[in-house]
């Protein structure tokens, strides 16, 4: 019962974690708090990804002294680490975004950068 | 031996070309404007010709499949393993279809961006980005691997988001641009996790091995609304069409053309996935999905061009017109869609409207990029985009109006241009599925003709202004961009049964042939 539990944990924090995201990108006012948020959301997937290729005994597909024959396809490993990569990319990007909105409008408040309408 | 080797490893020439354009883009720019310009328009040429080859090569012999890191390109499966586990280029006709799309007004607008962006400052970052923009937009089209797609979904949306921000324009550039990178990166998150619900069940990330092994459980149904929604976002139908105005207003004309170029692959990986991963289940329902696309459809046409038509700003007008036309294609294939379970209806009916829904988007791509090309080419000599402040520029600039025209008679379905050609079949086939929504979008194509009158008449007719005396017609370069594209307006809307029967029809019959996408990879097994 308790490996169970251990076993699902990852999932549960998963949905914490996205629902933080969600709600700070929706009720923060502040950009950087958003960014802040999509962040959240960013690894809540990563952990995800890592979460579901978890498999019990399995180890890493080295062949030289393996201890075991059970091996896990480290696949999923691979597609987090280009996702974070990836991740780091957007979010660096939409900071110096969030950079030059400060320096042209003085304010960084979702609700005072309105130049954009209709 | 040369062009031997060269066609044997074309689709990842497409992606190589234009990535090494961009990341070589910063040491050649020190070398001068002309070395630069040179560079920018030989990367565009070559990975036009490229995608127009790979195409040729796909209608020609059928699927090209290319398997980075096996021992042969055409090897899809390891000797010793019974599922595909390397990253594939799968490129069929439909993806060639949308490789020519993006081939031929890629082509277009850098030549048009040459002498359009000239007076601009870090222009070795913009054409950078650009031709990143263009690597993202071809990968999504012709991989056959789900996070693959992801990878390059995300390099154009971070593209794209770059270069909509690229003129800071007192900041709006850079809040519209912070939107669309926003909006998206919140979309390919969703992707994400679509990807890991489905590759937690069936151990596969390769499309055509993933459809394969689909059961439809409740978990599938959760991937396809991550998948299917956050598509539909970025394609623009409404009610997901609010961040379009404010990106293809705010970004330079020429990478609004392509950002409608870059929508319209989202809306090939939106019917990829409906056709080709989620298609032929049992328990699946082809018209609940049909109309899923066909309620969208409806809802972009109409209240596209109902938001367009009070607009004042040029290319916020034309930006509503686009997700109206997204609009007629998301119809046509829907249609296709909901008639997909019964033979006879897919046959005398269904393909037609799905040939005018794919037909649509090749027009769409040529006649928006066009309309959107000359509405820079009027920035570019009055400084505004402000319909009421414009007014005859038809003395001092015909050629442009020229152009226009021919834009706007395509975008109305206007014979004998290329919007006619889609819009008749989309109209002649749906009129037997529904007559109701036939008329629709009738109507629609009416209210943009009446829109675009409009238009024509506050900028280009009217007596000569003396603020605008300054204006006069664009430069060669611009011009060359223009033509191109026109030339294919009207060449397709003149003869478009070539068109039909050469690129489009097989296109349909790859959407529609299932099975043939994945035993292209699963042979027999």
């Amino acid at each position: 019962m308790m490996t169970l539990l251990l076993l699902k944990l990852p999932y549960f924090t998963v949905v914490v974690l996205t629902l933080l995201g969600l709600a700070a990108m929706v009720f923060k006012k502040n950009l950087i708090k958003i960014l802040m948020g999509l962040s959240l959301m960013e690894s809540a997937v990563n952990l995800f990804l890592v979460a579901t290729g978890y498999r019990m005994g399995g180890v890493a597909p080295i062949f030289t002294n393996a201890p075991s024959p059970h091996m896990t396809l480290p696949t999923v490993q691979a597609l987090t680490l280009t996702s974070i990569v990836i991740g780091v990319a957007t979010s660096a990007m939409m900071l110096s975004f969030a950079m030059v909105i400060y320096k042209k409008y003085g304010t960084v408040d979702s609700q005072k950068v309105k130049k954009l309408k209709g | 031996m040369m062009d031997t080797f060269v066609m044997r490893h074309l689709p990842a020439l497409l992606i190589a070309t234009p990535l090494f354009a961009a990341f070589l883009m910063p040491l050649v720019g020190n070398a001068g404007r002309t070395v630069r310009s040179a560079w920018v328009f030989l990367g565009a040429l070559l990975t036009s010709a490229i995608g127009l080859a790979l195409a040729w090569k796909v209608l020609a012999t059928g699927t090209v499949l290319y398997v980075f890191g096996a021992a042969t390109t055409q090897q899809a499966l390891p000797p010793d393993a019974a599922f595909p586990i390397r990253i594939m280029f799968q490129v069929d006709a439909l993806s060639a279809l949308m490789a020519v799309i993006v081939s031929l007004s890629s082509l277009g607008i850098t030549i048009y961006s040459l002498a359009a962006e000239s007076k601009q400052s870090g222009l070795e970052t913009f054409y950078a980005m650009l031709f990143l923009l263009i690597a993202g937009v071809l990968g999504m089209v012709v991989t056959g691997d789900l996070f693959n797609f992801f990878v390059f979904l995300e390099i154009s949306s971070l593209a794209g988001a770059a270069l909509v921000a690229y003129r800071v324009d007192d900041g709006v550039a850079v809040e519209a641009g912070l939107k669309y990178a926003l909006l998206s990166t919140v979309g390919a998150l969703a992707v994400l996790t679509a990807i890991g619900i489905l590759f937690a069940q069936y151990n596969a990330l390769n499309l055509a091995s993933l459809a394969a092994r689909l059961q439809f459980t409740a978990l599938d149904k959760v991937a396809l609304v991550l998948l299917a929604v956050p598509l539909a976002m970025k394609c623009g139908a409404v009610p997901m069409h609010f961040w379009t105005p404010d990106t293809y207003t705010t970004a330079p004309s020429s990478v609004t053309a392509f950002l409608v170029v870059s929508s319209q692959a989202s809306l090939y990986a939106l019917f990829r996935i409906l056709f080709t991963l989620y298609g032929h289940l049992v328990q699946f329902s082809w018209a609940t999905f049909g109309w899923f696309l066909i309620v969208l459809g409806v809802l972009s046409m109409f209240i596209g061009v109902t938001m367009a038509i009070p607009q004042k700003d040029v290319k916020r007008l034309m930006a509503y017109h686009a997700v109206s036309q997204t609009g007629y294609m998301l119809l046509g294939v829907g249609v296709g869609l909901a008639v997909l379970g019964n033979a006879e209806a897919l046959k005398t009916y269904g393909k037609t409207a799905m040939a005018g829904g794919l037909f649509h988007i090749i027009n769409h791509a040529m006649y928006k990029g066009l309309l959107f090309l000359t509405a820079g080419a009027i920035f570019l000599r009055t400084g505004t985009r402000n319909l009421n402040r414009l007014g005859g520029l038809g003395h001092t600039m015909p050629w442009t109006m020229v152009f226009f025209m021919i834009g706007a008679l395509a975008i109305a379905g206007v014979p004998p241009f290329n919007g006619f050609a889609s819009k008749l079949l989309i109209y002649e086939s749906v009129f037997r599925f529904s007559p109701f929504l036939s008329i629709i979008a009738m109507v629609v194509s009416i209210l943009t003709l009446a829109s675009f009158v409009k238009v024509f008449h506050s900028m280009f007719l009217g007596p000569p202004r003396a603020e605008f005396a300054e204006a006069r017609e664009v430069p060669a370069p611009m011009f060359i961009g223009m033509a191109l594209l026109a030339l294919f307006v009207v060449v397709a809307g003149l003869m478009p049964q070539p068109f039909i029967d050469h690129l489009i029809s097989p296109a349909v019959d790859a959407l529609v042939d299932r099975s043939g996408y994945i035993a292209a990879i699963l042979g027999g097994r």
